[in-house]
């Protein structure tokens, strides 16, 4: 116990060199405004409940990151919050999901217009089989966000450049996306769902089918987004997580067990179930 | 050809068998297997002795008469005068515009069943949109020379309502089936990732449908049209019913509300009353075998379209 408060202290007093790159480093992080707040989720499908009595808050420009074992509800979690879940027939939902203080759940919510705020990035890249230009003017193309075909193509440009992703496709933007490597094909997706300039950006694993050396540009990316985008991630990579994120919520069977910054949740998480998991003894 | 083979299934039978079944068993998987294999033989080989025959019967026509008869404008078999080119354009007209007017409907139909529909509807619609298949042919040429022939009599003012439209009608709606099943299958197949994509991203359903799914299903909807083609193409009864069998040169749009004669219904019409080993009959073979090679091509640029639609398959 004494040993443990040792360590917290002189975590404490370096708390970001170590867990963070220095990007994160060069801006101070002032204290973030309330980008969602949840509270009281139940989720179900059918008759059976996938999340129970979800509370959570996530800051805008910060990357929160949800950890837990496989079906625990993260996934589905981070579905409710663009209502990707409405998709999948015979689900309910309970409870509150505030975007900017407004319910998205409400009935007169504009779900289009919920689904540009809120980007989903997925598990598998899942460019269309079209071009990189055709994959990211396709938002901006359906919400009509641009007045004439030079705004697109800037809006092409700057999406490519905002993802990384602009220098090695440059040259080759009238190619078929599914001729890009995994790792470039999931920073394509990224920047098109930059492309509709979205507020907050969800990731449903975007790492897991990806080999390290892309593993470590998307988390690159990820860290230079931080910057304008409220970003959370699913991730059941935990060291991913640490790396990552500002703040880690675990889930263990559809019920947020617990959320807090990453260091705490990673140095001495206040449940048994917690330290557990992260150590490795449960899930 | 049986009797090659039998020694080595023998052979692997009776090794796997050893361990679990007694000896009498392999005698019965071997009677089993050579049946299933003799059958299954037989019937490449009958459809190699028809084409064979075909083969025999057709290509003495070519070296009978010249040439520039044979592909001539002119198909009067009385004056030992048989230009098939009447026929193969009337056959590729009717077959054209029966797919101009069955793709649309087609594609939509599949796209209202498999993206739209409720879940009851579409177990209401696909059977009876099976069961449109299963109409006999001649059935609909009744229909179609009785109703819709009337119909285009009068609605174009037209002296006859044989005509090729008439046939281009009968024919979309017989090819409508397939396109409809296989197009239904195509979009099927798209990933649901590609939906979720374009949802995610503030897509509405119908700019998800148009943009992405109906397009990432190019190659599904090619082949449907293709198979719809075959199926047109091959009609006979229903096609000879209804376009007046008037073996003209249809060279302007015009051609389309005129009656032509196809190359099946020219078979169909001419084979029973022709002397059997004379010009005449080897003329009607020659069609039947340049019939088969374009069927032959359109299901080979087919069959070519599924293949690429699996291979795209294997890098999702």
């Amino acid at each position: 116990m004494e040993e443990g408060k040792q360590k917290m202290t002189t975590q404490d007093d370096h708390p970001s060199s170590v867990l963070h790159p220095p990007s994160s480093e060069i801006r101070p992080q002032t204290e973030a405004s309330e980008r969602i707040k949840v509270e009281g989720l139940n989720f179900y499908y059918g008759a059976k409940i996938a999340l129970s009595d979800i509370s959570i808050s996530i800051k805008d420009r910060r990357i929160t990151a949800l950890i837990g074992p496989s079906g625990c509800g993260k996934s589905t979690f981070l579905r409710c919050l663009n209502r990707m879940n409405d998709t999948i027939g015979g689900t309910r939902v309970e409870g509150s999901v505030l975007l900017d203080g407004r319910d998205i759940y409400d009935r007169g919510t504009d779900v289009v217009e919920l689904r540009r705020r809120v980007g989903m990035v997925f598990q598998r890249p899942n460019p269309f089989p079209q071009s990189i230009y055709e994959n990211i003017a396709f938002g901006p193309k359906v919400l009509g966000l641009h007045k004439n075909k030079k705004d697109l193509t800037d809006i092409v440009e700057q999406s490519l450049r905002g993802a990384v992703l602009w220098d090695e496709v440059k040259d080759k933007l009238k190619q078929d996306a599914l001729s890009l490597s995994l790792g470039q094909q999931q920073k394509l997706c990224i920047a098109r769902s930059i492309a509709v300039k979205p507020d907050v950006i969800l990731m449903d694993e975007p790492c897991s089918a990806l080999d390290p050396i892309a593993t470590l540009q998307i988390e690159q990316l990820m860290q230079s987004l931080k910057a304008d985008y409220c970003i959370v991630i699913v991730t059941h990579n935990m060291q991913q997580a640490s790396r990552v994120s500002d703040h880690t919520g675990f889930f263990w069977l559809g019920k947020l067990v617990e959320f807090d910054n990453t260091e705490r949740i990673f140095t001495r998480p206040r449940q048994k179930l917690t330290e557990d998991y992260i150590t490795g003894r449960a899930g | 050809m049986n009797f090659n083979l039998a020694p080595n299934t023998n052979k692997s039978t009776t090794l796997t068998m050893k361990k679990s079944k007694p000896e009498r068993s392999t005698w019965s998987e071997f009677f089993v297997e050579s049946s299933i294999r003799v059958v299954g033989f037989s019937t490449i080989g009958f459809v190699a002795l028809i084409f064979l025959f075909l083969l025999r019967e057709g290509l003495p026509i070519f070296y009978e008469i010249s040439p520039a008869n044979v592909f001539g404008t002119r198909w009067y078999p009385t004056f030992d005068i048989f230009g098939s080119l009447p026929l193969i354009l009337g056959s590729a007209y009717v077959t054209v515009a029966s797919i101009l007017i069955a793709l649309p409907l087609g594609v939509c139909t599949a796209v209202f069943v498999r993206e739209v529909a409720p879940q009851w509807t579409r177990e209401i619609l696909k059977p009876l949109i099976e069961v449109l298949a299963g109409i006999p042919s001649v059935v609909l040429g009744f229909f179609g020379m009785h109703v819709i022939a009337p119909l285009v009599r009068i609605n174009l003012d037209a002296p006859t309502g044989l005509t090729a439209f008439t046939g281009a009608l009968l024919l979309a709606y017989m090819s409508l089936p397939t396109i409809i099943s296989v197009a239904e299958d195509a979009l099927d197949s798209v990933p649901k990732s590609y939906r979720d994509a374009a949802l995610a991203m503030g897509a509405t359903k119908w700019q998800t449908i148009w943009r992405i799914v109906v397009p990432a299903a190019r190659s599904g909807i090619a082949t449907a049209v293709m198979l719809g083609m075959g199926r047109a193409i091959g009609e006979t009864m229903a096609v000879m019913m209804v376009t007046g069998n008037a073996a003209r040169m249809p060279l302007s749009v015009n051609s389309l509300f005129m009656p032509v004669r196809t190359m099946t219904a020219t078979i169909a019409a001419e084979m029973g009353e022709v002397a059997n080993g004379s010009v005449h009959y080897h003329a009607l073979f020659g069609i039947g075998i340049m019939l088969f090679i374009l069927t032959f091509c359109i299901n080979l640029v087919a069959a070519k379209a599924i293949f690429k639609k699996r291979y795209r398959g294997g890098l999702r």
